[in-house]
């Protein structure tokens, strides 16, 4: 067994995990007001993109790790509310609200966690054929 | 008697398979990643190749060699047809890798008990016990 499985498990967990962190931050935010629309909060998506394990890229043989690309802001709309009561209200007495989609966020933390979840197994596979490997004559 | 070709097809075997489980590793671990192709190998295309070359196939030292396993891998990699599209062009589809995995490994652990077996056999020989 091959220890690059490791390089690729661990690469994929830490992607993840940059995932489930921006999702966490969505989350928190997800009822953040702001008193312009230029400061309001907007939701955070990590891009994954492919990476080679080995420094010749055409070498598809080797395996494939990822890695995190780049942190996208959503450039959805952001909601504009009448709340002149509010301290952080502009003078028409309107707040601008986080432009998160919670439900989608919730989706998406389950799919990243389960992701995490493949990876971690992966490599708790790969591990005990590797010591039985170890033992093989013993 | 050739102690490699008596240990049998197992040695090959497994490093076909932890090949094997490194490319299913890599769709894993690009579950999300947009535009990912998953990919596989055909583990009996590869064994037939290998098996075919017996002990008098010219030896190979240099992993650059016509014949070495990993480009006989490299030609045999093949794209996994998906059953369903992502719209972002992904085909990964993290329970069928997840079986095959499983599957792969299960595979290297049987033809390892083999291989297990040979080198047991052949140190109770030695041992004359």
């Amino acid at each position: 067994m091959s220890f690059k499985i490791f390089d690729i498990a661990s690469m994929g967990m830490s992607a993840q995990s940059v995932r489930l962190n921006s999702i966490a931050s969505n989350l928190a935010n997800a009822e953040t007001v702001s008193g312009t629309p230029e400061t309001a909060y907007r939701s955070l998506h990590p891009v994954f993109s492919t990476v080679g394990l080995t420094q010749d890229l055409s070498d598809d043989f080797h395996g494939k790790g990822v890695k995190v690309d780049k942190v996208i802001q959503s450039n959805k709309d952001i909601e504009r509310r009448y709340e002149p009561g509010h301290p952080l209200a502009d003078q028409n007495g309107f707040v601008y609200s986080a432009n998160v989609n919670v439900m989608q966020e919730m989706a998406d933390m389950i799919s990243a966690s389960r992701t995490y979840q493949h990876n971690v197994q992966m490599m708790n596979a790969s591990k005990e054929i590797m010591l039985q490997t170890l033992n093989i004559g013993q | 008697m050739d102690l490699n070709s008596s240990l049998g097809i197992h040695a090959q075997a497994l490093e076909i398979r932890s090949k094997r489980a490194e490319i299913l590793a890599s769709n894993l671990a690009n579950a999300d990643t947009p535009g990912f192709k998953a990919r596989d190998i055909d583990f009996k295309e590869i064994m037939t190749q290998v098996h075919g070359q017996g002990p008098e196939h010219m030896a190979v030292t240099n992993p650059k060699h016509f014949g070495h396993i990993d480009d006989m891998m490299d030609a045999s990699l093949k794209y996994r047809v998906a059953l369903q599209h992502n719209l972002d062009g992904n085909t990964v589809d993290t329970q069928v890798e997840s079986g095959k995995f499983t599957e792969n490994n299960l595979h290297y652990a049987a033809s390892l008990r083999f291989l297990d077996m040979k080198v047991k056999n052949r140190n109770t020989v030695i041992k004359g016990e």
